[in-house]
């Protein structure tokens, strides 16, 4: 689920591909056809879950029983009722806020770094910042537990961020290097001319035109950590839990709808916060 | 050659006209001193030493390679020099970083801020002096009207063409009145007829400023029509400094010759003969003015200086006289060129100006002559050829 978030977004942009281009010579109708068809299979695999999970979200059964036979909105009533679950809602947010800023700043500094520096083993740098992409979560997640034990760490808002941030940092790093191998670097030479010190420089004219790749780098740390729920796992505690780790918790524990609404609530905020930001880089991108 | 403009106080009110521009100011006088900058063994830059006087508009010509840009890059201060020094008004500023030089710098590809519109992008060096609003709207009005762009504060960069860009990013330069104003290669990337155009606005605007200039090109041309002298680079290092005039009529070097300007390039063994000297070139003897060291030489003349007569023609004293064929013929309206060929299959050619034309065609066997004191005797340097073939 932790690496769920930017691949979710997969389907749209590879579908999108062979729409734009013209046709390849030799692809035929039947293989076109070939293609749409896997694609929409593919498309369907990956959104199903969603499209059962919303209408359980409005049963008016205490049961997770698919297809509903009657509609109600109680276990929405129920989530902000139980402060199990709102607690655990305002630890995720505050959690996912927090590495937002905290990843947002690390990724873009590293970016910057490892696309200027020119020193030896900043490739064997570059791979170790994204490795947290590639090693499988409960690796991690007994690797972080180990230590934050020892650092008295666990179940500490501290903790979560600490943890969620090492895993959103390849999330910020990898479209703000897309960004800055964009830039063009003659205008920090322009801007030293004009007067303005290396940070003024980053300020007002890097930093302003790297600003998509920034932005989506900050939206995707922040849908990291707030769906992040292996390592969550481990570092919990029965006094700190975000909101995946209190879902866990609940399917394990009680079959109650009210994780379904739950469920919810995650992809309209998650789908909300993607489709405004494709919305506003879009629009930046026409009027440029 | 300073220009003379008289220098007006950036407060404010300068009288206009006559030359007069509220962002005058007085030009600074930059030495380099022996500087070089090298990558590995190889130096970019090879212990360069040139004054540029406060107010001169002095033009760095070499071709792509030979250091001229890496030399500006130095005075700018995006480019550390490995050894030398760079004196500014007599204070050495070569561990000076280039956001605390005030010099203006201009660009090949303008390099304005795409975020920003081009009243912003003007007024961004005087928001980094902290000069008020209202005094800042007053300098960017002139910046504007400066390079003719009036009306266009509120457009932004992409919304210009290349030449409007441009002529931004001159403003943009300008508009805090620094004593220097560095330009590479500001027009290459403008089509030629534009590229004509704006080099007569860069010259106006440096003879209305009194800013001490330094242009880097590769062209010839836009160096003689812009500058007061010009210092060509090659191998990363200066050829010969000089006034246009200087370089064109008493090149110091073949490559000097060879890169200003057209020329026929004679070579043979030489020996000294009175005051000057005499060059063996096609089994007869030249003479030129002057010796060199070595046997081997090479004799510049420029077409203008050569003329064609009948063959057979004896030269009279005074005067050279090589046999030639006539290869071929370029009319140019003002004027025509001969392209011949001597009878070692090397090229000469002759521009003659219209009202003076003689009738050979192509294929004609004639005299090519010209007087001994135009000349230019020169050593030859076989490495020359290849930078230009």
């Amino acid at each position: 689920m932790s690496t769920s978030a930017p691949l979710r977004q997969a389907p749209e942009t590879s579908m999108s591909t062979p729409r734009r281009r013209t046709p390849a010579v030799g692809t035929s109708r039947l293989g076109r056809g070939l293609l749409w068809g896997l694609c929409g299979i593919v498309g369907l695999w990956l959104i199903v879950p969603v499209l059962v999970v919303i209408p359980l979200s409005f049963t008016g059964k205490p049961s997770l029983k698919f297809p509903p036979d009657s509609w109600s909105t109680r276990w929405y009533a129920n989530f902000f009722a139980d402060t199990a679950w709102t607690s655990a809602l305002w630890t995720s947010v505050e959690v996912a806020l927090l590495v937002t800023v905290v990843a947002t700043a690390l990724g873009t500094a590293a970016a910057l770094g490892l696309t200027r520096a020119r020193v030896r083993g900043l490739g064997a740098a570059q791979g170790a910042m994204l490795a947290p992409m590639i090693v499988p979560g409960v690796v991690l997640a007994i690797g972080t537990y180990s230590v934050f034990l020892k650092l008295q760490l666990v179940g500490t808002l501290a903790g979560f961020v600490m943890a969620h941030t090492v895993l959103a940092l390849p999330f910020v790093m990898i479209p703000v290097t897309a960004s800055l191998r964009g830039f063009d670097r003659r205008l920090e030479n322009a801007a030293a001319s004009l007067g303005a010190g290396s940070w003024t420089t980053f300020r007002s004219v890097t930093l302003p035109l790297v600003a998509p790749g920034v932005a989506s780098g900050a939206l995707f740390a922040f849908v990291t950590s707030f769906d992040e729920v292996v390592v969550s796992l481990f570092i919990q505690s029965p006094y700190l839990q975000t909101l995946p780790v209190k879902m866990y918790a609940s399917v394990t524990r009680e079959t109650d709808p009210t994780i379904a609404a739950a469920a919810t609530m995650i992809i309209v905020l998650t789908t909300t916060l993607v489709f405004t930001a494709t919305f506003f880089v879009a629009r930046r991108n026409r009027a440029q | 050659m300073p220009s003379s403009t008289t220098p007006a106080p950036l407060s404010g009110a300068a009288p206009r006209g006559r030359g007069g521009n509220r962002l005058a100011g007085r030009g600074a006088r930059i030495e380099l001193i022996d500087l070089s900058k090298r990558y590995g063994d190889f130096a970019a830059v090879d212990e360069v030493s040139l004054v540029v006087e406060p107010g001169e508009f002095m033009t760095l010509l070499g071709p792509s390679g030979s250091g001229k840009t890496t030399t500006l890059n130095i005075v700018a201060g995006f480019v550390g020099p490995t050894s030398g020094s760079l004196k500014v008004d007599g204070a050495a500023i070569e561990s000076t970083p280039a956001h605390k030089r005030d010099m203006g710098v201009v660009f090949q590809h303008y390099a304005l801020f795409p975020h920003l519109t081009v009243a912003e992008n003007i007024a961004y060096p005087l928001k980094r002096r902290g000069i008020p609003k209202a005094r800042r709207a007053e300098l960017i009005g002139t910046a504007l009207d400066t390079v003719h762009l009036g009306e266009y504060g509120h457009r932004y960069p992409r919304e210009l063409s290349g030449g409007q860009q441009q002529r931004v990013a001159v403003a943009r330069a300008i508009v805090y009145s620094p004593r220097v104003l560095l330009m590479d290669e500001p027009l290459g990337a403008l089509d030629k007829k534009l590229r004509d155009w704006l080099q007569l606005e860069i010259k106006r605007i440096h003879a209305q400023l009194g800013t001490t200039f330094v242009y880097v090109t590769h062209d010839q041309e836009e160096a003689l029509v812009l500058s007061d002298r010009i210092a060509v680079f090659n191998h990363g290092r200066i050829e010969q400094v000089g006034p246009a005039g200087e370089l064109y009529e008493r090149p110091g070097t073949l490559f000097v010759a060879k890169f200003l300007g057209e020329s026929t390039v004679l070579r043979g063994d030489t020996t000294r003969d009175g005051d000057g000297s005499a060059v063996g070139v096609c089994a007869r003897t030249l003479r030129a003015p002057g010796h060199i060291e070595g046997p081997r030489a090479a004799i510049i003349v420029r077409p203008e200086r050569l003329a064609v007569r009948p063959a057979g023609d004896r030269p009279e004293p005074g005067w050279n006289a090589l046999p030639a064929t006539v290869a071929g013929e370029i009319y140019l309206g003002s004027s025509r060129k001969l392209e011949l060929t001597l009878p070692d299959g090397s090229p000469a050619l002759v521009r003659e100006q219209a009202g003076a034309l003689s009738d050979v065609r192509k294929g004609d066997e004639v005299t090519l002559t010209w007087r001994v004191e135009d000349s230019v005797l020169l050593p030859d340097d076989p490495d020359v050829e290849a930078v230009f073939t």
